[in-house]
């Protein structure tokens, strides 16, 4: 079979099969590349996971860019970033076109009125979560309060918030390791 | 331009889309909902409760949703709308896929420069600021009801899954069910 082909599939079983977003990802795209298909070795996924947490854009999507471009330069990154997103694509937008017919169901209506709360509660965890892996503390919390009021009450665009935030981590960063020096 | 405002809108989500599929949920909402008032707020809570049932990443499954109903709301056919869902998904893969290749071919070990920590540590604190104003938009009249019934249910429901979720972890889609049954019952 040839590579691309096995490729693009491979990717796409994976993209196929993981509900739960981009993190649970990750032990798939370890057994198929790493085990299984050894196209990489086990040490250069662990940088390149780092890198693609690092880097902006959706995870998964950048291991697959990432992993396709290694093996075979543009295409195979191409054909990888295919295999990745199509499957959820493809049902995402049979979902749409069926969902506006239901959505005014009275039953449809009634279930997902139960569900936005949840929904909101489901989105309001990961901000706890990441607190503590952000190592919020009480001299930086001001950071995301000032972040969060700006957005909620003053409607900044959070995409302000992300360029200014990497900007002052960058200028502090640099005063204090000058001060050190 | 409603199709150029899509792309622009997307490449930029991609872009500075830093700390995973909840901070781009967040940079979304602000642009797709709060900016250009494509969806109502209700309309994007549904998008993510699919989202989370569906398989794939949520980037992409709500760029997919988000590009279709953007078009469809702005009064085009359903045709046009399967435009939209392409152009939003694209869009929002581009930088990713530019930016990955740049840095594979020539800062391979980008991760590992100290301005890239320094930036990272202002990140995270941002990061974490852009995740509280997601939910603190979305407790509102649309995903909270308007009468006495639907405000104490929602509200019961919202403490019942956070506390089912932040503390004893119960998988999301399970939760999900959970409360769409509670909804079909209780109204």
């Amino acid at each position: 079979m040839s590579f691309y082909l096995d490729s693009f599939i491979t990717f796409f079983r994976i993209g196929l099969f993981t509900i739960g977003g981009g993190y649970a990802m990750i032990p798939l795209i370890e057994n198929e590349i790493v085990d299984k298909r050894k196209w990489i070795n086990k040490k250069d996924f662990l940088d390149l996971l780092a890198l693609a947490q690092t880097a902006p854009g959706i995870f998964a999507v950048n291991i697959a860019i990432f992993i396709g471009y290694k093996l075979h330069k543009f295409w195979g990154a191409f054909i990888m970033t295919m295999g990745t997103i199509l499957p959820s694509f493809l049902i995402i937008l049979a979902i749409a076109l069926f969902f506006r017919q239901f959505q005014h169901i009275e039953i449809i209506e009634k279930i997902f009125m139960g569900i936005r709360p949840g929904v909101v509660a489901l989105i309001a965890v990961p901000t706890f979560k990441m607190a503590k892996s952000a190592n919020i503390n009480i001299y930086n919390v001001w950071i995301p309060i000032l972040s969060a009021l700006l957005i909620w009450l003053l409607g900044v665009s959070p995409i302000y918030i992300i360029i200014l935030s990497g900007l002052g981590g960058y200028m502090y960063g640099t005063f204090i390791s000058k001060k050190r020096r | 331009m409603i199709f150029l405002q899509l792309f622009y809108t997307f490449f930029k989500i991609g872009l500075f889309g830093f700390g995973g599929g909840y901070a781009m949920l967040s940079m979304i909402q602000g642009e797709v909902v709060t900016r250009y008032e494509w969806l109502s707020s209700s309309e994007f809570t549904d998008i993510v409760a699919i989202s989370q049932m569906t398989p794939g990443p949520i980037g992409i499954n709500s760029a997919t949703y988000v590009g279709y109903t953007a078009i469809v709301n702005a009064g085009y056919s359903h045709g046009i709308g399967i435009v939209g869902s392409v152009i939003a998904t694209f869009s929002v893969v581009l930088p990713s896929f530019i930016l990955m290749i740049l840095i594979s071919r020539f800062f391979i070990r980008y991760q590992k420069h100290k301005s890239v920590s320094y930036i990272f540590s202002g990140l995270r604190p941002g990061i974490v600021g852009l995740l509280a104003a997601a939910a603190l938009i979305l407790i509102n009249k649309e995903n909270f009801g308007n009468d006495y019934l639907s405000v104490i249910t929602s509200t019961i429901i919202f403490i019942s899954v956070f506390i089912a979720s932040y503390k004893y972890r119960l998988n999301p889609i399970l939760l999900i069910i959970l409360c769409g049954i509670a909804g079909g019952l209780i109204y």
